[in-house]
């Protein structure tokens, strides 16, 4: 090969690199483990971790624990899709787009929206898209209205992306009764300047919204709604934004056919209406022929795309959650109809049995409905209660004063089909009086 | 074998279900008591199907994906090297793929570690001071890093920095990151030889200028030779350099982007670091800098005290977080082992094997195929359809030919300085028979596209399906299946 290249060296092919900034020695990183001794500090590393399956683990905040059908693992790790490329070359790429497609589908189907995209980084980032998106549709509008009770982490990140759009956040705040957003208080803060208003069902405390309410003083006003999950799970449930007004639905899918891996990768989505769809982010994966007239998918409305339209595209994203979307349509496609349901079912059964063995122990904080996550009031500092159930074993939830400073005394609790009857009579039996 | 199948609503029967679901032993809870009119009736449209209709479903669409896996992936700044199965494995771990994010910091010292480490081993990769892996993706780390140059320059009072300087050969994220960012776009020309100069940096620089987004080894395979001296313009003129890291892989070892003056710099784990491509994600984009920006990266980081790592949110001049929790950690723990296999000899090898490969190709494919270029390549090389003009075949046709030989077509019109381009990068994992066989496809191309046009013009001939309809699915879009 050099001879063909006519070098002697491969040394020579770095000249054009300046020798002032050539390194002379070898990087400072570990030498080189062989695959058995890296197998062995992956393990030793892993197993620094709490062992979920064996330690009693009610937490939730956005990451969910559900059961992972060994047949999503099995078909999503195939090299056929996880090594494949984006799919720019339509005749070469039928799997990831006819797959894509289908979660596009279920997307639209569960959102009650018309159309949904081929997926956002996490529901953080599709939260801060859906804002932009907003502020590109009603030109003029400048201000996105949003709940407090949105996930704390999807707030900071739509503060950090509208840090330089010239828009303004208010937030609303929520009901201390009931844990909904204030209706009231959200009325006197609309008017014919906002862009966007956001809440999220069920929202961080797990409480399910008046969403018929919030919709109504919404189209009073002109402002669309964003409507934005973090539990996909609860909208099979429950009337999805798409079915009452929303303008746009996004959110977090990590809990149909993904583990939590300490946060990422999950798969965020977002979804709306046709006529809007030329304002979208993201990919969008479209029916069309062949020259024969198959039927086949590829990528299309890339005029919205950074490929395209550079500076003018309608966002910068590029490479998103292709292998996770194909995850949750796997997922679906095994749940299906019937088993989605049954599932959330389940879940919500679990919960409302943990809220009544609780009850007991620590009082329900909030009197709105919930699906698999609820907040109760400790006696006094939340933290310290959930480290004595640590002690025990159990992480018992999370302590809202983290983000919520009047909640100090509070904890976020989540319950999922992985929780059985006996480790919620455990959590209850070991809870602090 | 290529088999197609129907989309999954087009199958099944009514309760028909592909999961076993438990008896959870409590009193069932009733949606419409709880949730009143707000409670959902099924789903209509929603797949009913067993498990051996799915796994047999999408077992049959995934006959129809090209994989790096199965064949040679030349796609220029791609980086399609092989993707190591033992790193897909260890991302797997219970006690990676099973940690809840919020795990108190005690029960999660293997995790934490484990970012704190890739972390470390970034920042001396490329030579600057501190990383951040939270970025989902390559611009999604072009968009952090430019919020820290944002946020840098208003630390200083500097607020009439509004200008990004971004040269004609960069990738379309490069600019609408900028525009994200709040900034506006000024475009820089590349000379004759496709670089950036110092002079030409001198000329479009003001007090105006936030930063110079510069992509090195650029994407026209080529190293920004001048980027030492056009670092220090912008310095000198109170303005920062971002470095475009999606090449990397061509200098792992060699050189280091921090010592060349560079004040951020994204890099791709999915390209460089050989994490799967996923058929577009996940990725993973971190984010390195020097000393000057460390105070603004996002939240949460790292650090550790006497007890061990610690997550910290309280840094008061971050910009803040850019997305939920830590970033795709289970993309950084396949990069982490990746590093740790391959060692500081490996990844020099890595960078060397790439760079001569592709030498090796542009010296075989240049006897036929034009060069827009004729200054040294790096890890990838660009060629144009000037010698295809007088035959009427378009670089769209060749590519769509090359499926044909059982190749996956280069990256083809781009960067846009070039007419027709083909950017070709093999990777160090190819062989130079995979090269060869390669550069035999595209000479046969050339033969045909002057003797018989007309097969080029209409391929592809042997896939599964020929060629698609674009304009079409543009024109009248369908975006999803209606359930009827």
């Amino acid at each position: 090969m050099m001879r063909v290249v006519g070098i002697n060296d491969i040394d020579e092919l770095f000249e054009s690199i300046p020798s002032e900034v050539r390194l002379n020695l070898p990087l400072d990183i570990p030498a080189a483990l062989s695959e058995m001794e890296l197998d062995r500090l992956m393990r030793r590393l892993a197993g620094r971790n709490a062992n979920t399956a064996s330690t009693r683990c009610f937490l939730g905040g956005g990451a969910y624990m559900h059961h992972v059908p060994v047949a999503v693992d099995a078909t999503t790790s195939r090299s056929e899709f996880a090594t494949a490329y984006t799919p720019y070359q339509p005749e070469a790429s039928q799997g990831t787009l006819q797959s894509i497609f289908e979660f596009q589908t279920m997307v639209a189907m569960l959102t009650g929206m018309e159309v949904a995209n081929a997926s956002m980084y996490d529901g953080a980032e599709a939260l801060a898209e859906a804002a932009l998106m907003c502020l590109r549709m009603s030109r003029g509008r400048r201000r996105i209205v949003l709940a407090r009770s949105v996930h704390p982490e999807y707030r900071e990140t739509l503060n950090t992306y509208l840090a330089y759009q010239n828009a303004g956040v208010d937030e609303i705040d929520y009901d201390r009764a009931t844990g909904r957003l204030d209706v009231k208080a959200l009325e006197s803060a609309l008017g014919d300047d906002v862009a966007a208003v956001v809440v999220q069902s069920p929202n961080f405390f797990g409480v399910v919204e008046d969403i018929r309410s919030i919709s109504s003083a919404c189209s009073r006003s002109g402002a669309p709604l964003v409507g934005v999950v973090s539990e996909p799970l609860a909208w099979v449930v429950l009337t999805p934004p798409g079915e009452l007004g929303a303008a746009v639905a996004c959110g977090e899918l990590q809990s149909f056919g993904m583990y939590p891996s300490f946060g990422g990768p999950g798969c965020g989505f977002l979804a709306g209406r046709m006529e809007d769809v030329r304002n979208m982010p993201g990919r969008l994966i479209g029916e069309t022929v062949d020259a024969e007239g198959e039927r086949g998918y590829c990528l299309t409305l890339a005029t919205r795309e950074q490929h395209i339209r550079r500076g003018r595209a309608t966002s910068n994203i590029c490479t998103n959650q292709s292998l996770m979307a194909l995850r949750a349509a796997v997922y679906m496609s095994l749940m299906g109809k019937g088993g989605l349901r049954r599932l959330a079912v389940i879940n919500l059964s679990l919960a409302e049995y943990a809220k009544s063995m609780l009850d007991k122990k620590a009082s329900l904080k909030f009197k709105a409905p919930t699906f698999n996550e609820f907040v109760v009031r400790v006696g006094g500092n939340a933290q310290q209660t959930l480290d004595k159930l640590k002690e025990k074993g159990i992480i018992a939830g999370l302590p809202l004063g983290r983000w919520y400073p009047e909640l100090n005394d509070c904890v976020l609790v989540c319950v999922t089909e992985l929780n059985t009857r006996e480790d919620i009579d455990e959590l209850a039996g070991n809870w602090p009086d | 074998m290529l088999m197609r199948d129907p989309l999954i609503f087009e199958a099944g029967v009514p309760d028909r279900c592909g999961a076993s679901l438990p008896d959870p032993g409590v009193e069932e809870a009733s949606p419409s008591s709880l949730y009143g009119d707000y409670a959902r009736g099924e789903i209509a449209g929603f797949p009913e199907v067993s498990e051996a209709e799915v796994v047999r479903h999408f077992h049959r669409l995934s006959t129809l994906n090209f994989h790096i896996d199965a064949g040679f992936y030349p796609l220029g700044s791609c980086t399609m090297k092989y993707n190591p199965k033992c790193d897909d494995k260890w991302a797997e771990l219970d006690g990676f793929a099973g940690a809840h994010p919020y795990l108190p910091d005690d029960t999660a010292q293997g995790a934490l570690e484990l970012m704190a480490l890739l972390e470390q081993y970034l920042t001396e990769i490329t030579g600057m001071d501190a990383t951040t892996l939270q970025p989902a993706a390559g611009a999604h780390g072009e968009l952090t890093g430019l919020l820290l140059i944002a946020a840098y320059h208003r630390s200083r009072g500097d607020s009439d920095r509004k200008v990004v300087l971004i040269p004609d050969t960069a990738h379309g994220t490069n600019p609408a990151s900028s525009r994200l960012a709040g900034f506006d776009i000024k475009g820089i020309k590349s000379d004759s030889r496709g670089l950036i100069t110092a002079g030409e940096v001198e000329k479009a620089c003001d007090d105006t200028t936030a930063a110079l987004m510069l992509t090195n080894p650029n994407t026209l395979g080529m190293f920004e030779s001048e980027i030492v001296d056009v670092a220090r313009v912008l310095h000198d003129r109170g303005a920062l350099l971002y470095c475009d890291g999606a090449n990397l892989n061509a200098i792992l070892g060699i050189a280091r982007p921090g010592d060349m003056g560079i004040d951020v710099i994204q890099v791709n784990l999915h390209k460089t670091f050989s994490t799967p491509h996923g058929g577009g994600g996940p990725g993973s984009g971190p984010v390195s800098v020097k000393k000057s920006l460390e105070p603004f990266l996002p939240v949460p980081r790292i650090l550790r005290d006497d007890s061990g790592w610690k997550v910290r949110e309280d840094i008061p001049e971050s910009i803040g977080r850019i997305r939920s929790f830590f970033g795709n950690f289970g993309v950084m723990a396949k990069a982490f082992a990746y590093i740790r296999s391959m060692g500081p000899e490996g990844l020099k090898r890595a960078a060397r094997m790439a760079v001569l490969n592709a030498n090796y190709l542009k010296q075989r494919l240049s006897e036929t195929y034009h060069l827009s270029y004729e200054g040294p390549s790096m890890h990838e090389c660009v060629f144009d359809d000037q010698h295809l003009k007088k035959t009427g075949v378009t670089t769209m046709d060749i590519a769509k030919r090359l499926l044909d030989y059982g190749f996956h077509p280069p990256t083809v019109y781009f960067p846009l300085v070039v007419h027709g381009a083909l950017m070709i990068e093999p990777t160090e994992t190819e062989t130079p028979d995979a090269i060869d066989a390669f550069v035999q496809a595209m000479e046969l191309i050339s033969a045909e596209s002057e003797q018989d046009p007309e097969i080029v013009k209409t391929a592809p001939h042997n896939t599964l399906l020929r060629r698609l309809d674009e304009t079409r699915a543009a024109r009248q879009p369908k975006l999803r299946w209606r359930h009827k």
